[in-house]
């Protein structure tokens, strides 16, 4: 099973990010084509919308987002978005493209589900752990700084409907609004053992 | 017209055979669920990867398909890896506090431990 960090945190590094100038400017100055037009067997003509996140020396990057994106539709996508967003979401596009590609049924959405049970779980350890603080706290003398520990977990607002497999419970809502950057920690892959339901 | 054809051959135009092979998974009745993967990956690349599935996991597939497109449709940049994002940083906040509210229990619990052995001195 392989370790999947969030994509931001692996492609943050600095030097990824001046080897991809180097590489938009190399496409032109060299007339090496990026790993898209490579890929496509075309021209890399100066400004094409891919050079910069599709250096050649990660063909299967593009590869993978092709096969299940399709690049022109990658194209329409990063049209859309302002120059300084699309490092990220061909990143994320990349992410989403690889795990669909490891797990063709359930892609990203199995990391999820796995994601979601990891804090269901966390938050019923959390809350009977301030159950047994308040325990102590009520059975000894009281210290006066009882209440502050006991955290009271603020929910997080309920605004899209999570993803729910058949046979599970829906443990959070979510919105899907990227956070960028954030200190992702290694992501165990989507494992069939420990999932309910199909492939999970 | 076919008033019975699926809602992806409805959106494509075209007349929907008896084998298609999006019928089961997108009935006339929810046309955004195609239309909005139909946006997002396209129909070819969607009819391509259920043929290389398991008829068996082909519901599950475009169910996990049809999630991802929507996030992507409401957040174009980052997708469900959005979710992904927001779940990590949960985790390990989750798991701080955790740590935190344990040590805390310790010492309590070696408050409470001194404070017996005192009463019974």
């Amino acid at each position: 099973m392989l370790d999947i960090l969030c994509p931001f945190q692996r492609f943050s590094c600095m030097c990824i990010r001046v080897q991809k100038e180097m590489a938009s400017s190399s496409s032109n100055t060299y007339n090496s084509p990026c790993a898209a037009c490579k890929f496509l067997r075309r021209k890399c003509m100066p400004g094409c919308i891919f050079a910069p996140y599709f250096p050649p020396e990660e063909p299967h990057k593009f590869a993978n987002v092709h096969k299940i994106f399709g690049a022109s539709n990658v194209t329409k996508l990063l049209n859309e978005l302002l120059p300084h967003q699309r490092e990220d979401a061909v990143n994320s596009l990349a992410y989403e493209a690889e795990a669909r590609v490891r797990d063709p049924v359930y892609g990203c959405v199995g990391a999820i589900s796995y994601l979601q049970r990891q804090v269901h779980r966390l938050q019923k350890e959390l809350d009977a752990a301030n159950a047994d603080l308040v325990h102590y706290g009520l059975s000894t003398s009281t210290p006066s700084n009882v209440v502050d520990l006991v955290f009271q977990p603020q929910p997080l607002q309920p605004q899209q409907p999570v993803y729910r497999l058949p046979g599970t419970s829906p443990v959070m809502n979510q919105q899907p609004r990227g956070t960028g950057g954030s200190r992702g920690t290694f992501l165990p892959w989507n494992n069939g053992n420990d999932q309910q339901g199909g492939n999970m | 017209m076919n008033p019975k054809r699926c809602a992806a051959c409805k959106y494509l135009r075209r007349r929907c055979p008896k084998d298609c092979i999006f019928s089961p998974y997108f009935p006339p009745s929810d046309p955004d669920k195609f239309a909005c993967i139909h946006r997002i990956y396209g129909a070819g690349n969607v009819s391509k990867m259920l043929q290389q599935l398991p008829v068996q996991t082909r519901a599950e597939a475009v169910e996990s398909l049809s999630f991802e497109a929507k996030c992507r449709v409401e957040d174009p940049v980052y997708g469900c890896v959005g979710i992904i994002s927001l779940l990590q940083t949960q985790i390990q906040k989750t798991q701080t506090l955790l740590a935190r509210t344990q040590a805390q229990i310790a010492v309590a619990q070696a408050k409470h431990s001194q404070t017996q052995i005192s009463e019974f001195m």
